[in-house]
C-alpha cells in the first residue's frame, strides 16, 4: 500500500488516544458484551416487520400474485421498484470496498466492513422479489439454463431478466467472498480471545484457522486485490443490467442510453444513504465514535453530493433528449411524469434526489450528525421514488388511452416491502452482535500514518512506538520494593465476589500455573494472586472489567494495568498453548 | 526549470508546416462544381477498383447500379448535389476532427486536473505542472474551434444542416427544434462554456503559481473550492458541448447517453497525453522526484478509462441495437455499412489493444510500453472523433488522406508548441503544496 508518510493537513481517521490494543479491544466489545435493551427492542420490531413480510409472501404464494395491485397497464410495480431498490442499496458496499480500495482512499477501512455486510444482506432482499414473482418459487432453478433432461428449458438469453440472474448472483458471491477474505483475521482476532471454548471453536471455524503469519497477510493482500479488481466492473455491471431490463425495451421513458451510468450513479448514492444511515446509528450505539469519525460522515456526504448531481444531471439530460428528439410518445412520457396524476412521485422524487443533496456543499451542514441522518432518509425515500416513477409512470399510460389507468398497491405489497425492510434490519443487527463490525486489521495498519495519537507524537517530535517493559532500571524496581513492603489485607467480601465468578482453585485436582508468564504479573503480584486464591491461566482468563475493577480494589496496585495489559487475553492464549 | 529545447521547437513548426500544406491541398482540391466532384469520384472508383479485392470491387459496382437504376433523373441530380457538398465538406470536416481531437485533450486533462484537486489527491501533485501545460492549450485549440463555428454559421461549409435555412425550412423535426439549434443561441452557449472552461484553467493556474510564493495555504484552499465548483459546471457544460458540437452534425438523431460516452472519450485521451508529456520530461531529465509509480497510476487511469469508455461504448450500442428503433440506429447502421474497419478497429485500438498491454502490473511501470498504448489510445481516439463527425459530413466518401493527417499534423504541432512553451513558463515542480511531499513519497 501507500507510503506512511501522510501530508499534515489530513485530518486524523482516527481519533482520540487509541493505540492498538484500543482498537482490538474497542472492535471486539459488541461482540464480547452483551446486548442492550435497545438492540432487543430494535431487534424484535424489525422481526415481527419479517414475520408480517413473511406471512404476506406465503399468502401470495398460495392464492397468488392476483393479490398485489398489479393490473393489465400497470403489470409490473412495487415488486421490481423494491427489487431496483435493493440492489441498488448494496453498491455502496462493493463502490467502498473495491473501487475505494483502488483508489487508495483510507478512510474506507471503517465502514467498508458494514457497507459490505449491507450488500449482502440488501442483495438478498432483492433477491426475494424475482422469486416471489415467479408465483412457483419451487421451479426457480427454471432460471438457469439446466440442460434438457428437465424437459425444454432452455432459458432465454435474449433476455435482460435472465442476465440479471447471472449478474446479481455473480456479484452476490464475489461480495461474499470478498467480504469473508476480509473478515478472515478479525475472525482470528476474537478467537483469539475467545473465552468459552464453544465461541473459540466458531470463530476458529470462522477465520480458516488465520494464523497471522507472514505468509497468510501476503495472500491476503493480494487476493484483496484481485478481488477489488473483479469486484469493480460489477459494481457497473449490476446495475447496468438491472438497467438493461428497462432500457432495453421500446417503451418511451424506459429506452434510453443514459440509463446505464445513471443506474449506477443512482445506486450508489443511494447505497452511501443506506450506509450513512446505518453507521450513524451504529457508531453511537457500539460506541465507536472514534473510528466512523465525523469526517467519515462528511466524505460520505460528499459522495452523495457527487452521485446525486450525477443522477440530476442525468434526469435533466433525459427531460432535454425527450423535447430535443422530437418523438411525441417521448415528449409525452416525460410531461406525464412531471404533471400527469403521478406528479407527486415525480416532484418527491426530484427534490429528494437532486434538491436535497445540494445542501451537502455547505459544511456545516455535511458535518451535522443530525442533518446527514435525515438527509440519508430524504435521499433512501428519493430514490424509491425513482424507481416507482420509472416504472409505474410509463406503464400507467400506454399508447391505447382505453387502457390508461393507476396502480394502488394492497396491503400484501405493502407487507412484503416492510418485510423486507425488517429482514434486512434481523441480519445486520445479528451482525452487529457476533461480527467484527469494523476492518481492525485495516484500521491497525493505517494507524500510524493517520492515528490522532501517533499524529501528535509525531508532531510533537517523539518516537511513535512505546515501551512496553517500563520494568528496566533503579527508579522502577524502587516502586516494585515499595510496594512489596506493603501489606496487603483483602476485603473478604471482595475476594469471594471476585472469586464467584472467576471460579475458586481446588488444590488437589488442578495445577497451578506459572502467572509471571502473563505480561504484567509480577512476582509480588503473583504472591498477591495467590493470596486472593487466584492460581491458573483458566482463573485469570474469566476476568473481565468488573473483575479487574475489584482486583484492584483489592490490591491497590497499579490500577488500570490488568485491563490495559488484557491479563485474560493473556491468559487464554496461555490456557490454550498449555 | 524546462527549457524548450531548440529540436523540439523546430520538429514543431516543421510538424506545423507540413498540416499546413496538407490543410491547404485539401482545400484547394475539393471540388467546386457537381461535375468536379463526379469526376473525382469517378477517378476514385476507377483507382479503387484496380486495387480492390474481387468482392470490394463488386460491392462498388452494385452500388453504382443501384445508384443508376433506383434514382430517376432529378433524384439523380440531387444526389450529385448532396455529393458535390461531401466533398466540399471534406476539408472542413478533416480539420474540424483534428482540431476538436485536441482541443478535447487539454480538456480532458482540465477534468483530471479539478478532480486531483478536489479530491485532495496526494500521489498527483508532482504531475500538476504538467497538466497545467497541457490545458493552456485550451486557449488557442478552443479559440480554433470556436472560429470553425463561426464559419459554419457564417456558410463557409455544410457541416451542420441545420445551419441552413433551406433545410429547416422543409424539415419537419428541426422546426421543432429550432428554439435550441439556431445559429445565435449556438454561438452564445459555445462562447460561454469556452469561457468558463478558460477561466477556471487561468484562475486555478494562477491560484497554484501564487501559493508557491505564499506562506500560507490560502491559495491552495481556494483552488480547492474553485475546482470542486467548476466540476459541476463541467458536468453540464461537457454534455451540452458535445450534443452542440458533435451530436447536431446529425440533427435528427439522439442519445442521452452521448455525452458521457465523448467524456470518456476525452479523459482516457488527456490522460494518456498526460502520461506521454511526463514520461518525454523524465527522459530529458527532470521531473527527478516523479517515480515509476506516478507512471503506473497514469497508466493504471489509462487502462480503467479505457474500460469505461468500452463499457459505454457497449451501453450505447446495445441499446440502441436491441430495440432497433428506425430513427436511433440508422447511427449506426451508416457506421456499420460505411465505416466498417474505422468503427471496428477503434474498438480493437482503444479497448482490446490497452487492456491487452497495460493488464500486467509491472508492464504499467516500463516507460516505452505505456508510451506504445498511449500512442494506439490516442489514434483510437481520433478515430472515434472522426466516427463521430464524418459519417453525417461527408458520408461514404471519407479517406483519410493528406486533409485529415494534414490537419491532425498542424494541430500536434500547434499542441507541442503551445503545451511545451507554458511548461517552460514556471518551474516543473510545485513548491509550497501542502500535498507536495506526499506526492514525492509516493510509492505503490
Amino acid at each position: 500500500m501507500a507510503s506512511h508518510y501522510e501530508a499534515p493537513i489530513r485530518k486524523a481517521l482516527v481519533v482520540g488516544d487509541k493505540g492498538y490494543h484500543d482498537v482490538t479491544v474497542d472492535i471486539a466489545a459488541p461482540v464480547e458484551g452483551r446486548a442492550n435493551k435497545h438492540w432487543w427492542i430494535v431487534f424484535s420490531i424489525a422481526l415481527v416487520a419479517f414475520l408480517w413480510g413473511l406471512g404476506c409472501i406465503i399468502y401470495t404464494i398460495s392464492t397468488g400474485i392476483g393479490t398485489w395491485g398489479l393490473n393489465k397497464s400497470v403489470n409490473w410495480a412495487w415488486d421490481i421498484t423494491n427489487f431496483v431498490w435493493w440492489v441498488g442499496i448494496g453498491h455502496a458496499g462493493t463502490l467502498i470496498s473495491a473501487v475505494l480500495l483502488l483508489f487508495r482512499q483510507k478512510w474506507r477501512m471503517a465502514i467498508n466492513r458494514s457497507a459490505e455486510a449491507m450488500t449482502i444482506f440488501s442483495v438478498v432482499q432483492a433477491g426475494l422479489f424475482p422469486i416471489i414473482h415467479m408465483g412457483r418459487p419451487w421451479l426457480a432453478y427454471w432460471v438457469l439454463p439446466i440442460p434438457n433432461q428437465f424437459g425444454s428449458l432452455w432459458v432465454n438469453f435474449n433476455s435482460p431478466l435472465l442476465w440479471d440472474v447471472f449478474a446479481i448472483s455473480t456479484y452476490l458471491s464475489v461480495s461474499l467472498v470478498f467480504w469473508w477474505t476480509g473478515l478472515l483475521p478479525d475472525f482470528a482476532m476474537l478467537r483469539d480471545r475467545a473465552i468459552l471454548p464453544f465461541q473459540k471453536k466458531i470463530y476458529g471455524l470462522l477465520s480458516f484457522g488465520w494464523s497471522g503469519r507472514a505468509k497468510d497477510w501476503q495472500r491476503f493482500e493480494e487476493v484483496s486485490l484481485v478481488l477489488a479488481g473483479l469486484a469493480t466492473p460489477l459494481v457497473l455491471s449490476v446495475h447496468t443490467i438491472v438497467s438493461f431490463d428497462f432500457a432495453t425495451s421500446v417503451i418511451p421513458g424506459w429506452h434510453t442510453t443514459i440509463f446505464p451510468p445513471y443506474f449506477v450513479a443512482g445506486a450508489i448514492f443511494s447505497g452511501f444513504a443506506m450506509v450513512n444511515t446505518l453507521l450513524i446509528i451504529m457508531r453511537k450505539v457500539c460506541h465507536l465514535e472514534a473510528y466512523i469519525t465525523v469526517q467519515h460522515i462528511e466524505l460520505m456526504n460528499i459522495v452523495i453530493m457527487l452521485t446525486g448531481s450525477i443522477v440530476g444531471c442525468a434526469y435533466i439530460t433525459e427531460l432535454f433528449m425527450a423535447w430535443y428528439s422530437g418523438v411525441e410518445y417521448e415528449q409525452y412520457a416525460f410531461l406525464n411524469r412531471a404533471t400527469g396524476p403521478y406528479w407527486w412521485a415525480y416532484w418527491s422524487m426530484m427534490t429528494c434526489n437532486v434538491f436535497s443533496p445540494q445542501f451537502m456543499w455547505f459544511k456545516k451542514l455535511r458535518t451535522s450528525i443530525m442533518f446527514s441522518f435525515f438527509i440519508s432518509i430524504v435521499v433512501n425515500i428519493g430514490m424509491w421514488f425513482e424507481r416507482f416513477v420509472i416504472i409505474v409512470t410509463s406503464l400507467h399510460r400506454d399508447y391505447l388511452p382505453s387502457s390508461w389507468t393507476m396502480f394502488s398497491p394492497t396491503f400484501v405489497d405493502i407487507g412484503i416491502f416492510i418485510g423486507t425492510i425488517g429482514f434486512f434490519f434481523v441480519l445486520f443487527l445479528l451482525y452487529a452482535r457476533t461480527f467484527p463490525v469494523i476492518a481492525q486489521a485495516e484500521v491497525k495498519s493505517i494507524l500510524k500514518s493517520s492515528g490522532e495519537k501517533y499524529k501528535k507524537l509525531r508532531d510533537a517530535g517523539l518516537p511513535t512506538y512505546e515501551i512496553t517493559t517500563p520494568l528496566v532500571g533503579n527508579k522502577v524496581e524502587k516502586v516494585v520494593e515499595e510496594q512489596i513492603n506493603e501489606v496487603i489485607e483483602p476485603n473478604e467480601k471482595d475476594v469471594s465476589d471476585l472469586l464467584g465468578t472467576l471460579g475458586s482453585f481446588n488444590a488437589d485436582t488442578d495445577t497451578a500455573d506459572d502467572l509471571k508468564k502473563v505480561k504484567g504479573i509480577g512476582p509480588k503480584m503473583e504472591v498477591t494472586l495467590n493470596q486472593i486464591g487466584i492460581y491458573t491461566f483458566a482463573q485469570v482468563g474469566k476476568m473481565t472489567e468488573k473483575e479487574y475493577n475489584l482486583l484492584d480494589s483489592i490490591t491497590g496496585s497499579f490500577p488500570g494495568r490488568a485491563q490495559r495489559d488484557d491479563w485474560a487475553g493473556q491468559a487464554n492464549k496461555l490456557n490454550s498453548n498449555k | 526549470m524546462y527549457t524548450f529545447s531548440n529540436r523540439l521547437k523546430i520538429a514543431s513548426f516543421i510538424l506545423m508546416a507540413v498540416g499546413l500544406i496538407g490543410i491547404a491541398v485539401g482545400f484547394i482540391s475539393a471540388p467546386s462544381t457537381v461535375e468536379e466532384a463526379k469526376a473525382i469520384v469517378a477517378s476514385h472508383d476507377a483507382h479503387g477498383d484496380s486495387h480492390a479485392t474481387e468482392s470490394h470491387g463488386a460491392i462498388d459496382a452494385h452500388n453504382t447500379h443501384e445508384a443508376v437504376n433506383a434514382h430517376d433523373e432529378g433524384h439523380s441530380s440531387s444526389h450529385d448535389e448532396h455529393l458535390l457538398h461531401q466533398l466540399q465538406n471534406k476539408p472542413w470536416a478533416a480539420l474540424y476532427v483534428a482540431a476538436f481531437f485536441f482541443m478535447m485533450i487539454a480538456l480532458g486533462v482540465l477534468a483530471f486536473y479539478a478532480i486531483q484537486r478536489a479530491a485532495q489527491a496526494g500521489w498527483s501533485p508532482l504531475l500538476f505542472r504538467v497538466m497545467e501545460g497541457i490545458t493552456s492549450y485550451l486557449v488557442p485549440g478552443g479559440i480554433i474551434v470556436f472560429v470553425i463555428l463561426v464559419l459554419s454559421v457564417m456558410h463557409m461549409n455544410h457541416l451542420f444542416v441545420w445551419m441552413d435555412a433551406d433545410v429547416v425550412a422543409h424539415d419537419h423535426l428541426l422546426q421543432g427544434k429550432k428554439g435550441y439549434l439556431n445559429p445565435i443561441f449556438f454561438l452564445i452557449r459555445a462562447a460561454i462554456f469556452l469561457a468558463g472552461w478558460i477561466l477556471y484553467r487561468e484562475y486555478s493556474r494562477k491560484l497554484s503559481l501564487k501559493q508557491d510564493e505564499s506562506n500560507d495555504d490560502s491559495n491552495f484552499k481556494l483552488n480547492f473550492r474553485i475546482s470542486a465548483g467548476f466540476l459541476v459546471f463541467y458536468l453540464i457544460s461537457e454534455s451540452i458541448m458535445s450534443w452542440d458540437w458533435i451530436m447536431s452534425v446529425d440533427p435528427h438523431w439522439f442519445s442521452t447517453l452521448f455525452g458521457w460516452y465523448v467524456f470518456a472519450s476525452m479523459f482516457v485521451s488527456g490522460i494518456t497525453v498526460i502520461a506521454l508529456v511526463t514520461i518525454y520530461l523524465k527522459s530529458k531529465g527532470y521531473l527527478e522526484d516523479v517515480n515509476d509509480s506516478h507512471i503506473h497510476d497514469l497508466a493504471k487511469f489509462m487502462f480503467g478509462i479505457s474500460v469505461f469508455w468500452t463499457y459505454l461504448w457497449f451501453s450505447q450500442f446495445m441499446l440502441i441495437w436491441y430495440s432497433d428503433i428506425p430513427e436511433e440506429v440508422t447511427y449506426y447502421v451508416t457506421r456499420i455499412q460505411d465505416f466498417r474497419l474505422p468503427f471496428f478497429g477503434m474498438i480493437v485500438m482503444n479497448f482490446l489493444f490497452p487492456v491487452l498491454l497495460l493488464m500486467n502490473s509491472d508492464y504499467k511501470r516500463v516507460n516505452w510500453f505505456v508510451v506504445m498504448a498511449g500512442v494506439v489510445i490516442l489514434a483510437g481516439h481520433y478515430l472515434d472523433i472522426f466516427n463521430m463527425i464524418m459519417p453525417s459530413t461527408v458520408g461514404d466518401q471519407w479517406f483519410i488522406g493528406i486533409p485529415e493527417i494534414g490537419a491532425v499534423l498542424f494541430f500536434a504541432g500547434l499542441f507541442i508548441f503551445w503545451v511545451f512553451r507554458a511548461l517552460s513558463n514556471a518551474p516543473l515542480q510545485p513548491k509550497r503544496n501542502p500535498f507536495i511531499e506526499e506526492s514525492r513519497h509516493f510509492h505503490y
